[in-house]
């Protein structure tokens, strides 16, 4: 387990404020935010490669806030790979062991090892400049790993790399994740791969830990304006929210009244993700939902889907398939009808 | 190629036959006085004893030098590169000031230090060690006008170096001092050899600060000049042409060394 208690870290003008959160032992911890969101200062420092101004960091039952960093048993990999340049890949992987004055015996049997769960073997005589974006990337992994660390820290580790090679590595860094069981933090600032790999995600900005949850949690229900916009909701309403019964909030915005599933009380904002909003050529009767009649604005195509604008008012944009358009035949200035769940309308406080 | 190239653009051309005029500006007087060498008088200076001498003190002085700024200044260069903080720009401006001034005011400026009425000078002379008209003046000379080369160049092979290497060398459990000699020292060598390979350069060429502390022994450019001064023209080009040869064989040697080495890398 890993526990920040009330984390603060200066560096020059940025600081990371008053950070708390808990890692569990074999956890696969995303943090995500912004670029300049000080996910990095935050991975640094727990490395122990920034100073800790205030608060404390533990790393099972030991306070490691002022350990060195090569005595935490904390191995980082960075986004463009940082291989030593001047080793062979053999030599970069055995780096940490050979410090640690390990036998020829162990040695072999570690590269052996690391050979086999990354499948880079036939790497080990090469030099880093040599590598693709890909190998490279196995490379730092394993290096990483051959000093069996406590917590694995990955910085950005995919944003470096071609889609296509993304998709391997994501791949590769769940096998690992599944075969080792290690505690791995890792640092994105993006969301789809938060959703992909995380078990828990943690969302930065401006150095202040905004939200942690599942990443289904944070991506439905996002608890602010910040968080919101982060995970790309795209329909944000400001208004006033009323209990109507157990089961139901209304939130009223520019004289609409919209059900909710989210118990709240008094002015706040409402966040709905675009994909969550349907449009429909007729009205829906009957169930529980929210249902209005509305007119077309905006039409943008984006590829295979299309971001349709639509007027209340307020204005709300929705996302619908290439298909889905063209059986529709929508067009601006049509009226339509907007169907949105109660589930999916997300109150927070403003 | 290159040539077909320069002619076809005109701004190219005019460039170039400016960069010509300078380079024939540098070359004409060396190989003049390597060239235009009596070979009679070039086999005398070779027999010289005290040509000879004059030679070899400046090159094993300059490497004195050298040693002696490497061993303070790369230290100095790597927090130059790694830290910032109030008045480092000042600092920086005030290691490169030997390259400013006049050598004959940098000698003065020595002498008032290591001469025999500052405190500096007394200890140093209470250790047996004393600073004018001694190899150890000419030396300080050498390392005063030469060493801000050398902080330069091995600081721009530090500034070279990403940061992050010397991070995951940490997180791997390497102390600071096993990183600098592990991760940090064999990448910026290049730019710490090609620093000490200027400073010996500029350390050889040495004449104004080193004739103030030190006239005696003769380094080669003292004694090119007191030749110039006694005999005549005549008498100091074999030397000065003995010196530039013996330098311009000494760069190629570790310039292809660097280069070889570089290759392997």
């Amino acid at each position: 387990m890993i526990r920040l208690d009330n984390l603060h870290v200066e560096l020059g003008k940025f600081a990371l404020i008053d950070i708390n959160m808990t890692i569990e032992d074999g956890e696969y911890f995303i943090i995500v935010g912004p670029t300049g969101a000080g996910k990095t200062v935050l991975l640094e420092t727990i490395a122990g490669l920034n100073s800790v101004k205030k608060g404390a960091i533990w790393l099972k039952d030991r306070e490691i806030t002022d350990q060195k960093p090569e005595k935490r048993g904390v191995s980082i990999v960075y986004q463009d790979h940082a291989l030593f340049p001047h080793l062979t890949v053999k030599d970069n992987i055995l780096f940490g062991l050979k410090l640690r004055k390990k036998t020829s015996r162990e040695l072999s049997a570690a590269q052996e090892w690391l050979a086999d769960l990354l499948n880079i073997s036939h790497l080990m005589n090469r030099k880093p400049r040599t590598l693709s974006g890909g190998e490279r990337q196995k490379v730092a992994l394993a290096r990483a790993l051959s000093t069996r660390p406590d917590v694995l820290l990955l910085d950005e580790p995919l944003s470096a790399l071609d889609p296509e090679t993304r998709e391997a590595v994501q791949e590769e860094l769940r096998k690992l994740h599944r075969t080792l069981k290690n505690t791995i933090i890792h640092v994105t600032h993006d969301f789809e791969e938060a959703m992909a790999l995380g078990t828990r995600v943690a969302v930065i900005g401006e150095g202040q830990l905004r939200q942690v949850g599942t990443p289904e949690e944070v991506f439905q229900h996002p608890n602010s304006e910040f968080v919101a916009r982060f995970v790309m909701a795209r329909n944000i309403l400001e208004g006033v929210a009323e209990k109507r019964n157990n089961d139901y909030t209304v939130f009223r915005v520019d004289g609409m009244e919209l059900l909710s599933t989210s118990a709240f009380e008094g002015a706040c904002r409402a966040s709905i993700r675009a994909e969550d909003v349907l449009i429909s050529r007729k009205p829906v009767v009957g169930s529980i939902t929210n249902c209005f009649p509305a007119t077309i604005t905006q039409i943008v195509k984006k590829g295979w889907i299309f971001n349709v604008t639509v007027s209340l008012p307020p204005e709300v944009i929705c996302l619908i398939t290439r298909r889905y358009f063209e059986e529709t035949k929508l067009e601006i200035g049509q009226p339509v009808y907007l169907i949105i769940s109660p589930s999916s309308v997300n109150l927070f406080r403003g | 190629m290159f040539f077909k190239k320069l002619v076809s653009n005109k701004m190219n051309l005019i460039f170039g036959l400016l960069g010509l005029i300078i380079l024939l500006f540098i070359a004409i007087p060396l190989g003049k006085m390597i060239l235009g060498s009596d070979p009679g008088k070039l086999l005398d200076s070779l027999l010289d004893r005290e040509v000879i001498g004059a030679i070899w003190l400046t090159l094993y002085a300059a490497l004195i030098a050298t040693v002696f700024g490497c061993l303070l200044g790369v230290p100095l260069a790597y927090l130059l590169s790694r830290y910032d903080f109030r008045g480092k720009r000042l600092l920086e401006g005030l290691i490169d000031v030997p390259i400013v001034v006049p050598h004959t005011a940098a000698g003065i400026a020595l002498l008032f230090v290591f001469g025999r009425n500052f405190f500096i000078g007394k200890i140093f002379g209470h250790l047996g060690i004393q600073f004018v008209d001694s190899i150890a003046g000419i030396v300080i000379a050498m390392l005063f006008v030469s060493v801000p080369f050398l902080i330069d160049s091995a600081k721009e092979g530090f500034n070279k170096i990403d940061i992050r290497l010397e991070k995951v060398a940490r997180s791997l459990g390497a102390s600071p001092w096993q990183t600098f000699i592990k991760i940090t020292l064999p990448l910026a060598w290049q730019s710490i050899v090609a620093g000490n390979i200027m400073m010996w350069a500029r350390g050889i060429s040495e004449f104004g600060a080193v004739i103030i502390l030190a006239y005696y022994p003769m380094t080669a450019p003292t004694l090119i000049y007191q030749r110039f001064e006694t005999l005549g023209l005549s008498y100091s080009q074999p030397i000065a042409a003995l010196l530039i040869i013996v330098c311009v064989i000494a760069f190629i040697v570790l310039r292809m060394l660097v280069s070889r080495r570089n290759k392997h890398d």
